[in-house]
């Protein structure tokens, strides 16, 4: 997938919609896997349609995010609360660029987890989508021009 | 006053001091310009048929700029829903991300177009343009004169002039901000359609299941009833083939009527990787959620989903979609 390298912490695991997931004394701690980071590039924008704490559901739309070359629609990683967000990153949203799996978190949440990959699993499934990603991009550049 | 600009002020929802700054510092600047009379109304979007600031819109015969925090598109096709119809007036103060402009004649776009449309122009300007007052004077005092020149050479052509009706609205003292026209208003929400785009094929009738959409009497879609619409749902607006269809206060730029081209128009949409839904996905399930709101049932896509997705309705997963059900079930 592409020739740049991508870290992928292992002391985290890793969400369907490319969020990566921590604990944090008793909350779930999320943030945009390297590889989204990379999709993106240098994201500029970054809003919220809601205001802490406010209950979602797995996939429910929450914000959006732009770049000098993308945009994207976030969705709830899970089923729950979120309690806060990163409000530094309102401000300045590159820091997701500048440090993706620290400062650069999202936001956080409490409830039930659902299932999500090991680092190893993420990269397998990244592999595996890639191709499908590559062939949407395309055919997206090609019917925009 | 037919020699006179008439410029409409249409203020911010939000009273913010910087919005309103710019708003007076604009009026006051007309207020000393020969060639203008301004007024100012509320927030266009949510002045009704029977708000005082649209009997006035309307009966406005000549040429009219109207400044409001809107896109051009979508005040512009709002005042058309409510019969305050002219040409499109081209506007060269805009957004400079927004290369292509608003289609600068009638004719551009695939749409039907607007009906029965008077011979005048109405120039729509966006107040998040600049922040400097003068930049809208300039432009303004551009377009007085554009105006003159277009109604003196019609004059000579037609050597009929222009009967101006001495209304009720502009003859009460240059300039005066009127009370009636700032009569209180509430929020509204409903959408509005782009006839340039529309190309009249009922998918958004055929959707929407709240009885917003209705056709006039040649058989044209209208936004019949507007407040029916649900407040915050852009649900139409995404099984729009045209995406003709604006919602003027919707966060995202392309629903509130930004042009395709200005702002993430030549972006690439990274939702569905991201983990969202197509479109048409989306706009179900908005519905759905405002039908249980009612309390009706949920309808899903068995009504009124556009014919062009039938095919996509009988395998809604691709491959990346099946991968990605089959690795949420991986366990760590």
């Amino acid at each position: 997938m592409g020739k740049h390298e991508a870290q992928f912490p292992t002391d985290r695991v890793y969400c369907w919609n490319h969020m990566w997931r921590k604990s944090e004394g008793g909350r779930f701690r999320f943030g945009l896997s390297a590889y989204a980071v990379r999709l993106l590039q240098d994201v500029y924008f970054l809003d919220w349609a809601f205001e802490t704490p406010a209950a979602f559901k797995r996939g429910d739309e929450i914000g959006s995010i732009e770049s000098s070359k993308a945009l994207s629609a976030l969705f709830a990683p899970m089923d729950g609360n979120i309690v806060s967000f990163n409000e530094d990153l309102l401000d300045d949203p590159s820091t997701i660029n500048a440090d993706t799996y620290n400062d650069g978190w999202l936001f956080e949440m409490e409830g039930e987890t659902g299932k999500a990959m090991s680092p190893e699993n993420y990269l397998k499934f990244l592999d595996q989508a890639w191709d499908k990603a590559q062939k949407t991009l395309k055919k997206q550049l090609l019917t925009e021009n | 006053m037919a020699d006179k600009l008439t410029v409409v002020l249409s203020q911010s929802q939000n009273k913010h001091p910087a919005r309103r700054g710019l708003e007076e510092d604009i009026a006051t600047q007309l207020l000393m310009e020969k060639d203008v009379v301004v007024s100012v109304i509320p927030h266009l979007y949510d002045i009704n048929e029977k708000h005082t600031a649209m009997l006035f819109l309307r009966s406005i015969e000549s040429d009219v700029v109207v400044l409001s925090w809107l896109y051009p598109r979508a005040a512009h096709w709002m005042l058309d829903r409510y019969q305050v119809k002219g040409h499109i007036g081209d506007v060269l103060l805009k957004d400079d991300e927004d290369d292509e402009g608003m289609e600068d004649t009638d004719d551009e776009g695939s749409g039907i177009g607007a009906a029965d449309l008077p011979d005048r122009h109405i120039y729509t300007i966006d107040l998040r343009v600049s922040d400097r007052h003068e930049d809208y004077l300039e432009e303004i005092r551009r377009i007085a004169k554009e105006s003159k020149d277009r109604s003196q050479a019609q004059k000579a052509a037609s050597q009929l002039g222009f009967v101006s009706i001495d209304s009720v609205t502009s003859t009460n003292g240059e300039g005066k901000v009127r009370q009636e026209l700032m009569a209180p208003t509430r929020r509204r929400w409903y959408p509005v359609i782009d006839f340039n785009r529309c190309t009249n094929c009922m998918e958004c009738i055929d959707f929407c299941l709240f009885g917003v959409y209705g056709v006039d009497n040649i058989d044209r879609i209208l936004v019949e009833n507007p407040d029916n619409c649900k407040k915050g749902c852009p649900a139409c607006s995404r099984v729009c083939p045209e995406q003709a269809i604006i919602f003027p206060e919707y966060r995202s730029p392309e629903i509130a009527g930004a042009n395709l081209g200005g702002i993430g128009g030549l972006k690439i949409d990274l939702t569905k990787l991201f983990g969202g839904g197509d479109a048409v996905s989306t706009a179900a399930s908005e519905r759905d959620a405002e039908l249980v709101k009612d309390g009706r049932d949920a309808v899903g896509w068995a009504v009124g989903i556009p014919k062009r997705q039938e095919g996509i309705e009988s395998e809604p997963k691709d491959e990346l979609d099946d991968l990605m059900d089959s690795l949420e079930d991986v366990e760590i």
